[in-house]
């Protein structure tokens, strides 16, 4: 892929999901890929636009009730994330973002509404509402240049809580924090090119590990990015001591 | 009987247990000023509410009252309104910013014979205070996100004004511009729209009313899917002018206030005033005196060197001091202080960050101080902004190149920062 076309990152839906800083998750994955040498091509796809499906990389974000479910309405009836998915694009979702990817979310108004499927999770409403730092561990399955990530680090704000199926695997155990809902000690899920996660901050400035890893799995590079990260693992450094990790 | 001889039998007779929780307050005021705590005007307001829930009511009952709500430029915007009410008579403010009910309260218990009442108010109380005060007007200027672990969503604040004003006979004063204020503003009876723009887009791309797309163009917009469009507006800002609705013209150069967001401050005054007979010409003449509201714009000289003091507590702050910074010269290359923190008043959540466009600042040499740098280091690298990180104002300001310079914080970091400078 690299030398040929541009890598494609789309960003799904904008004006509907990006209330934590989800900005941020496609201006470093952007950043990064450009650092491996690709030519990239950001599209901000709005929710009146159809969704291309020859994107490398989607990255889908947070937002309340309101918002979550009208981006699900639409992508529902639009298939093409579902058909870039089969095609072989990684996919980075973030809080109501990785909800909605899963078989059903609650709604405060209506209840509990059907998700794209397209990972084995399913969520609903917790009674506490989970806001703060978040670390945990990734699972050692997930690799970078041969090495596992290291730990993830982020801030979480919501009222879900997700159960993880049998065709998917958490994405991390949780250190501090609460990822996937209080007691549950998992955040997040993956399965193939897959990654959903409820922390923010945004998640790939304290963790550009994991940008690495779907840029690896679109460009078939295992190997990290040759990127100065001096602030990134400084930032990281001082996260993760702010929790006591 | 005038209006001064009701307002004054109002005030005589404040009933003993309204004038036991005033002073109450004031005593608890004085106390907490002496033990070095600040104005200890919010502390006093909160002891004297408790002694008399009904205070405000109270206080405020035969003035005429003024609300100023906003996510930005409410503090600004009641400066300006206070200073054109001046052409009327005595008007009692809570010019210092402190904007919730035990705030109000007790800057209004400090002057309780003025006539006039310009009360800003933060977002989440506007329905209460409205409630309370009985204002003849309230000016809605803006909404958008702000301190994301904290507040709710920005469209359940809009539907909260818009369930709270639907009753009130206030005149409101609302930005055509907005469309969250627009659909807020949606049940008031008597609304005066003014155009004053809003520069950050990214919280009205959603229709309140719907949810559909809204089409936004640089001065109109409407939603796709229902019929929520942009009101005619009966003032706007165009360019350094302030047009009224006769047609009329005032030439806002005159405000040493800087900036487009100033200037739209302005007229968003200029049109609260005129509720009350102010004419703008007048008006704006008022306002041309103010040059710093609550430290903000402040020039001052620390260490040999100029710094101009600049508050930016959202994305949308940011944009509008990014204006301010640009102003300046056509070659942007001057020094550039920027202050992050994330303690509990500013929010704790640093990710909004990253809606902010920092490559506005791209040229400019870039020096990051406050305790949340690290967040802003990472920020400003994506965004290829030559930037210097300092742990402390006095060593970025040695460092910094030849040049006045802008300093730009958010909330607790600009208090932070104008202690140390001395302003």
């Amino acid at each position: 892929m690299a030398g040929q076309s541009a890598l494609r990152i789309v960003w799904i839906y904008p004006d509907l999901l990006s209330t934590y800083g989800d900005q941020g998750n496609a201006l470093i994955m952007s950043y990064r890929a450009r650092l491996r040498g690709h030519a990239v091509e950001q599209l901000n796809v709005r929710s009146d636009q159809p969704l291309p499906v020859q994107g490398d990389i989607y990255l889908i974000g947070g937002g309340e009730d309101r918002p979550q479910r009208l981006a699900a309405e639409r992508l529902r009836k639009d298939d093409g994330l579902q058909r870039a998915v089969e095609g072989g694009a990684a996919v980075l979702s973030v809080c109501a973002g990785f909800q909605l990817l899963g078989h059903s979310f609650y709604d405060e108004e209506q209840g509990t509404l059907p998700g794209l499927g397209l990972l084995d999770v399913t969520s609903s409403r917790g009674t506490v509402r989970c806001v703060g730092e978040v670390v945990s561990q990734p699972d050692p399955a997930l690799t970078v240049g041969g090495r596992p990530l290291p730990r993830l680090t982020g801030f979480e704000n919501h009222m879900g809580t997700t159960t993880v199926g049998a065709d998917a695997k958490p994405l991390a155990t949780v250190r501090s924090g609460n990822g996937n809902g209080a007691g549950t000690g998992v955040d997040g899920a993956h399965a193939g090119r897959i990654v959903g996660t409820y922390l923010h901050g945004p998640v790939l400035a304290r963790n550009p590990g994991l940008a690495d890893l779907l840029l690896g799995w679109v460009d078939g590079d295992p190997a990290p990015t040759k990127a100065e990260d001096v602030w990134h693992e400084k930032l990281r450094a001082e996260r993760l001591a702010a929790v006591g990790a | 009987m005038t209006d001064p001889e009701r307002r004054a039998l109002t005030m005589a007779q404040l009933p003993a247990r309204a004038k036991m929780a005033v002073a109450a307050g004031k005593l608890t005021g004085a106390v907490s000023r002496a033990a070095g705590r600040g104005s200890g005007a919010v502390v006093g307001g909160r002891i004297a509410l408790r002694l008399d829930p009904e205070l405000l009511r109270r206080l405020t009952a035969g003035r005429a009252c003024v609300l100023i709500s906003a996510t930005n430029g409410k503090t600004t915007t009641t400066r300006l309104v206070a200073e054109a009410l001046r052409a009327k008579g005595p008007v009692a403010s809570n010019a210092l910013g402190a904007n919730m009910p035990a705030g109000i309260t007790a800057a209004m218990a400090n002057d309780r014979n003025a006539e006039f009442a310009v009360i800003e108010v933060d977002e989440k109380y506007l329905p209460g205070v409205a409630e309370q005060t009985e204002p003849r007007a309230i000016a809605l200027l803006n909404l958008s996100r702000d301190q994301l672990d904290r507040a709710a969503e920005t469209r359940m604040m809009a539907q909260k004004w818009r369930d709270g004003l639907a009753d009130t006979d206030a005149t409101v004063i609302a930005n055509a511009d907005d469309p969250l204020v627009v659909w807020a503003a949606g049940r008031v009876r008597e609304v005066v729209w003014v155009a004053v723009g809003q520069g950050w887009k990214d919280d009205a791309w959603s229709c309140p009313q719907c949810g559909g797309v809204l089409h936004l163009d640089s001065e109109d917009w409407s939603c796709g899917s229902c019929d929520l469009r942009r009101p005619e507006p009966a003032w706007f800002l165009d360019g350094a002018e302030l047009v009224a609705p006769d047609g009329a013209r005032v030439g806002l150069a005159g405000l040493k206030l800087p900036g487009r967001a100033n200037r739209a401050n302005a007229v968003s005054a200029a049109a609260t005033a005129a509720v009350f007979g102010v004419q703008p010409t007048a008006a704006i003449q008022r306002m041309e005196h103010v040059t710093a509201v609550a430290g903000r714009y402040d020039t001052v000289t620390y260490r040999g060197r100029t710094l101009r003091l600049l508050l930016a507590k959202n994305p949308a702050g940011w944009l509008e001091t990014f204006d301010l910074v640009a102003a300046r010269g056509e070659e942007p290359t001057g020094p550039v202080l920027l202050s992050v923190n994330a303690l509990s008043a500013d929010g704790t959540d640093t990710s909004w960050l990253w809606d902010v466009d920092y490559t506005r600042l791209v040229g400019h040499h870039v020096l990051v101080i406050g305790r949340r740098r690290l967040d802003l280091a990472v920020r400003l690298q994506v965004a290829g902004v030559d930037f210097e990180v300092f742990d402390d104002v006095e060593a970025a300001v040695d460092a910094a190149p030849a040049g006045p310079i802008d300093a730009i914080a958010n909330y607790t970091a600009f208090q932070q920062l104008r202690q140390k400078v001395g302003a």
